[in-house]
């Protein structure tokens, strides 16, 4: 049933308030998951005060980032340097809007799929979206290192210039990997649409090994699109432009207050989009079991869909409770000389082995 | 379903892209300049789809604004601006830019008047679900020759770019 233009603005005005709510708030407890975590890995207890566990603490810690004083130092390039905060922030934030989170949901006599930029295939009952978004997502978060290099350039610092000399250098390298590491996926599933590429996982062989992608030999791609993202999300062991042994705060140094919580959101929010990605991609999305009552039935898929977020993030925070920073020149030569090549043979023997098969 | 690509968007898509263009070249700072230009490319990435070219204009952003434009910025911030500020921003080559400007003037002029009997009349619109597979076969296929060649030509380029960079063999 097609919906009037009313109907269909507010749709959109709703989902997208729920995903601008859910995505700010998960990016909040990420960070209490990631104190809590890395406490327990350095044998501390992490926050315990405000709250039960400390489950208040991302309240106060907003409100601290709202009372701070806001300093703009006297030697920075006044326009830039705000709007670098606004553009890290933008990008991270309309990513997720292409990222489709669950199936078709009927409700108010409406039905219409779990995604912001999603709409109902009127022929089969399915959700479709735009046949591009998977390279909209890319362009888009390729977009996100302007926040940072602007930052860096800015604040007319050397810590801060050269952490986002490293950023940008750091992105657009792990970029090509990130980007090659897709294609196998995108070989094997024939279309950009990431609703098509879910519902092509679905299903299982022998009645228990799921038809996820990365059980059908995209294994390799999975690990290279997950160090890639690392790199691309400045997150250890490829925390290079913040490393604050060296750089003091790398390009976010002489930001204080809300601009510094900007960016600090964007760096979680850009976690949970490729870690969103990284599931419907490889982890067949939000295939699961179904069961029971109509309204358990369109909550369940969104629910196996979170769980492998919050796998994803606890991974992030294993990992940097793990493992040392790399030094620059071997971050470098790991993403030029070891991920590239991994991918591109990766994309070969992938369209190889489908080009036998047809 | 609506047409979403109305004139309104065509417009407004252009005045960005040209007011931007306009910046690139009348601001100082240089980076003020890659900000403008970087906007303009991303308005170009809007008017490729409005042409039912998502492709395209994926590409664009993925490429040009998000790659291309952050090494230009990169090269920026490693230029010393208080030195570059003060040089001579434009030359003053009267005659030359004159000539340049009425060539590519009438170039645009006969196009727009005769354009109509040259080009095909009819728009090939792909459907916007295959418009990627149509691409991917034109290069790939049938236009297999021209596009190897240009990568090797690419590549010859990076190589002896690497090779001028290096200082010694």
């Amino acid at each position: 049933m097609p919906m009037n233009a009313g109907t269909f603005i507010l749709v959109a005005v709703v989902k997208i308030v729920i995903a601008v709510f859910v995505l700010l708030t998960a990016c909040a407890y990420t960070v209490w998951l990631e104190r809590k975590v890395v406490g327990h890995i350095q044998n501390r207890w992490g926050p315990t005060r405000v709250g039960p566990f400390g489950l208040l603490q991302p309240l106060a810690d907003g409100l601290k980032f709202i009372l701070k004083e806001d300093l703009t130092p006297p030697y920075v390039n006044r326009t830039i340097y705000i709007l670098a905060p606004m553009l890290a922030l933008t990008m991270a934030l309309t990513s997720i809007a292409l990222i489709p989170v669950g199936p078709v949901i009927h409700a108010f006599g409406i039905s219409t799929p779990i995604q912001i930029t999603g709409v109902v295939n009127s022929a089969t009952g399915r959700g479709a979206d735009i046949n591009i978004g998977l390279l909209i997502i890319l362009g888009i978060t390729s977009l996100g290192v302007y926040g940072i290099a602007l930052a860096g350039w800015s604040s007319n610092s050397k810590y801060s210039l050269l952490g986002a000399l490293r950023a940008s250098a750091q992105m657009v390298s792990y970029e090509i990997a990130l980007g090659l590491s897709l294609v196998g996926v995108l070989i094997l599933s024939g279309t950009f649409s990431l609703h098509a590429i879910v519902e092509m996982q679905q299903g299982t062989w022998f009645g228990f090994i799921p038809k996820w992608n990365i059980f059908r030999g995209q294994i390799f791609a999975f690990f290279i699109y997950l160090m890639a993202a690392f790199a691309e999300t400045n997150r250890v062991p490829f925390d290079l432009p913040e490393a604050e042994s060296e750089l003091v705060a790398g390009y976010h140094t002489e930001y204080s207050a809300m601009k510094f919580a900007m960016f600090f959101v964007a760096e979680y929010a850009n976690m949970i989009t490729v870690a969103c990605l990284a599931s419907i991609l490889f982890l067949g999305g939000w295939s699961g079991p179904v069961f029971g009552p109509a309204i358990l039935q369109a909550l369940l898929p969104v629910f196996w869909f979170a769980l492998r977020i919050v796998f994803f993030m606890f991974v992030y925070i294993w990992v940097r409770g793990t493992l040392p920073r790399f030094r620059y020149d071997q971050l470098m030569g790991f993403g030029w000389k070891f991920l590239f090549p991994l991918a591109l043979a990766n994309i070969l023997i992938t369209a190889l082995v489908v080009a036998w098969r047809a | 379903m609506m047409p979403v690509a109305t004139t309104f968007f065509f417009y407004f898509l252009s005045i960005i892209a040209v007011v931007s263009a306009i910046v690139v070249i009348t601001r100082k700072s240089p980076v003020h300049s890659a900000l403008a230009l970087i906007t303009t490319l991303l308005s170009l990435a809007g008017l490729y789809l409005m042409l039912y070219a998502p492709f395209v204009a994926a590409v664009q952003i993925v490429l040009y604004a998000g790659g291309i434009m952050v090494l230009f910025l990169f090269v920026i911030m490693l230029v010393n601006l208080e030195k570059a500020q003060l040089e001579e921003r434009f030359n003053k080559q009267w005659q030359v830019a004159l000539i340049a400007v009425l060539t590519l003037g009438a170039l645009l002029i006969f196009i727009f008047e005769k354009g109509r009997s040259v080009f095909p009349q009819t728009v090939t619109n792909f459907p916007e679900n295959t418009n990627t597979q149509v691409i991917g076969l034109l290069l790939y296929r049938d236009y297999l020759m021209p596009f190897e060649l240009a990568s090797l030509l690419l590549l010859v380029a990076i190589v002896g770019a690497v090779v001028m960079a290096k200082k010694r063999v």
